[in-house]
């Protein structure tokens, strides 16, 4: 009976909201009871987004590893399938085959639930966010709280890998990921908190009605919160050029060292998974999620949705393939040093520009486009202004030779008598 | 008094987890399970408060119980490797049952003995929006004293635990 | 209103009941335990049975404020995380002299 209704409704997929209302009629006219709807449309929008995410960590597989190989002048997974399309299934065969070794000092209970708390967070996010008009899965009335709460409970994720596997590599690796994350946080709130001063709504479908409303996407009014939180959020994710905890030329693996086989696949979808999320996120509330200037009234939502969804994640993969990663030091004092700071102005800005729009009450179309024009600028200057102070100098050209016989160099401790003397003793 | 079938449901699921959780930190026998059984049962009591229709602080708490103090038992642990990892007790265990079935037994008893003044109000609509005006209306002392608590407790942290600089 | 059996409602004895039940294990965690953090894990469980009623009472009882018990709990856990920040700082402050953090072998004010 179902099918009926969706081969009836077929044309109807710009709302698939119509779907449960439809449902809903169902049940209450065979007289189930009223609870039932819920379970029934909670798991069909669950099993929807799941099966998305999963195609998603599939497809994304070939899209990062084709994408950054052609950005480094170099042609990517080309053998398998045309253009190489078929690399994800062989990657997944791959790891389904190869042996799970797990150390026998390793905590067992806690080694094999560290990739499933890493991944369930990410999942989470998903739920919040809107897919069309009435498409939201959990319209929760905090839902930019949600957000930020459930992506703080992957550092207890990366801390139960990298412990409990007795490894003073896997313990450097994930001291130096909660590091950063929990550095990294802070950008985050403050960021999002600037977004939210101005929609007046914790509720994302609020944020995209909000942009609807007024006719612009929120990157062109808070531009400073879009790059605070593109940067931030590529460190939380542990991306390059933030993946000091897996940086396999530094500390082989960081946290997943000691993983093989399928549980270290569970860590690498999961980490594409996020990155999903997360760029879902921008998409939702940066960039106007599924509306785009009418064009929503003939495409589905969700196609817009999704589109945006994928070009965030290529803008993702663009700064993995170019940027160098950072030292560990260098990532934590940009975080607090540079971050931070500039969200706390930015707040303090959008405060600002808030309580005159409310309290002189002019409309709209005359203010919102001189705050285009004032955000965008500030954001441009405290970025100059930043890097003026804060940066250290750049030398572009060596100002004279540096001769090997002025190098200073200090004696060496003496050990043993024949080790007295030192390396680079000035000639005297 | 809440009736309806799905939310009773989830009531006693999310207390079962709780309680089952609290007790199993007290009872493993590795301090390191024993913090993250201790992170479930936050979110565990984060689900009790959207049972009991608080979203903003269900959120709240797992935002801040189970991310951030929970982390910082974990780097606690971290940062002492040579101290004991193992979740023993010490020679009150005995004594501390007795009295904690004590207080246990008083509260149940008071629980059930008290007539409450129960108001037969619905659930809140949503409480991120009072919650706001409840801070800076009525309650915006307490609010800026926390903010100075909260930075007494940030330098008080780094004081402590501030090593002695080699050229002080 | 008539009396539905114990697992049929939510009333608030039964919210009161968790939060004994969590604070009893709080207090057993705090008493008992020989680790410095087994006890602060003790403190902060105590802490969110006192929540959890806290709650229990804004969603219940009849008040002129009825979300007072949410801010009520907002301010403790606020409270929770400047303590248990302090707490946790003080036991690695004592680790680095004592390298231990065994309450039963720091029974002496100096040596």
């Amino acid at each position: 009976m179902l099918l009926t209704i969706v081969t009836e409704h077929w044309w109807d997929i710009r709302d698939l909201s119509n779907l449960s209302a439809k449902i809903a009629e169902l049940i209450d006219a065979a007289g189930g009871p009223h609870w039932l709807i819920f379970v029934v449309t909670g798991l069909l929008g669950a099993g929807g987004i799941i099966a998305f995410i999963g195609a998603c960590a599939v497809i994304n597989i070939w899209v990062e590893r084709r994408v950054v190989g052609r950005m480094q002048s170099r042609l990517g997974p080309n053998r398998l399938g045309p253009f190489g399309l078929l690399q994800p299934v062989a990657d997944a065969i791959k790891l389904m085959q190869k042996e799970v070794l797990q150390p026998k000092t390793a905590s067992g209970l806690i080694f094999t639930a560290a990739p499933i708390a890493f991944t369930i967070p990410g999942i989470w996010l998903m739920a919040v966010l809107p897919w069309g008009r009435n498409m939201v899965l959990a319209d929760l009335d905090v839902g930019v709280l949600f957000l930020l709460a459930a992506s703080s409970l992957g550092a207890l994720a990366v801390f139960m890998a990298g412990y409990s596997s007795n490894n003073k590599y896997s313990l450097f690796g994930s001291m130096r990921a909660i590091a950063a994350l929990v550095s990294y946080e802070i950008p985050i709130v403050v960021a999002l908190l600037g977004v939210v001063l101005f929609t007046g709504t914790m509720r994302l479908s609020g944020i995209v009605l909000f942009q609807e409303h007024y006719w612009v996407p929120l990157l062109l009014l808070q531009p400073l919160p879009f790059l605070i939180y593109f940067i931030s959020i590529s460190a939380e994710l542990n991306r390059t050029p933030a993946d000091v905890s897996e940086a396999e030329s530094e500390i082989v693996g960081g946290f997943h060292t000691e993983y093989s086989g399928m549980k270290f696949g569970l860590f690498y979808a999961a980490e594409l998974i996020n990155a999903v999320v997360v760029s879902a996120i921008i998409a939702t509330v940066f960039l106007g999620g599924w509306w785009m200037y009418k064009v929503d009234e003939v495409v589905p939502g969700w196609m817009i949705f999704i589109g945006k969804i994928y070009a965030v994640y290529f803008l993702f993969v663009w700064t993995r393939g170019t940027l160098p990663r950072f030292r560990i030091d260098q990532l934590l004092a940009f975080a607090w040093k540079w971050m931070t700071p500039m969200a706390i102005v930015n707040v303090m800005l959008v405060a600002a520009e808030v309580l005159l729009w409310e309290e002189t009450g002019w409309s709209a179309g005359l203010l919102l486009p001189a705050y285009v024009v004032i955000n965008n600028a500030l954001a441009v200057g405290l970025i100059v202004a930043f890097v003026r102070v804060f940066a250290p100098k750049f030398q572009r050209f060596p100002t004279g030779l540096r001769m090997y016989s002025n190098i200073d160099v200090p004696a060496l401790p003496a050990v043993h008598p024949a080790d007295a003397a030192p390396v680079g003793t000035p000639a005297s | 008094m809440i009736e309806d079938t799905g939310i009773v449901v989830a009531f006693w699921v999310l207390a079962l987890t709780t309680v089952g959780c609290a007790a199993m930190v007290a009872a493993v026998r590795e301090l390191i399970q024993a913090v993250l059984f201790l992170a479930l049962s936050f979110i565990g009591v984060a689900g009790i408060y959207i049972v009991l229709s608080a979203d903003f602080v269900a959120v709240v708490q797992v935002l801040i119980y189970a991310g951030a103090i929970a982390v910082l038992m974990t780097f606690a642990v971290m940062l002492t490797p040579a101290a004991d990892r193992k979740n023993s007790e010490t020679t009150f265990a005995g004594p501390a049952l007795v009295l904690a079935g004590l207080v246990l037994s008083v509260i149940v008893f008071v629980a059930y003995d008290t007539s409450w003044n129960i108001s037969g109000r619905a659930a809140f609509p949503s409480t991120a929006a009072s919650l706001g005006e409840a801070f800076l209306k009525p309650y915006v002392v307490p609010f800026e004293v926390a903010s100075v608590l909260l930075l007494v407790a940030m330098v008080g942290a780094i004081v402590l635990t501030k090593e002695e600089s080699a050229d002080a | 209103m008539p009396d539905l059996p114990l697992l049929a409602s939510v009333k608030l004895e039964q919210v009161l009941v968790l939060g004994g039940f969590l604070f009893a294990i709080g207090l057993y965690l705090s008493l008992a335990k020989r680790n410095a953090i087994g006890i602060l894990m003790g403190v902060e469980l105590m802490l969110n049975a006192v929540n959890v009623t806290l709650i229990g009472f804004s969603r219940f009882v009849v008040s002129p404020r009825p979300l007072d018990g949410q801010v009520f709990a907002v301010f403790v856990i606020t409270v929770a995380a400047a303590e248990a920040a302090v707490a946790l700082a003080l036991a690695v402050a004592v680790y680095k002299h004592r390298d231990t953090i065994n309450i039963d072998e720091i029974d002496l004010l100096r040596w």
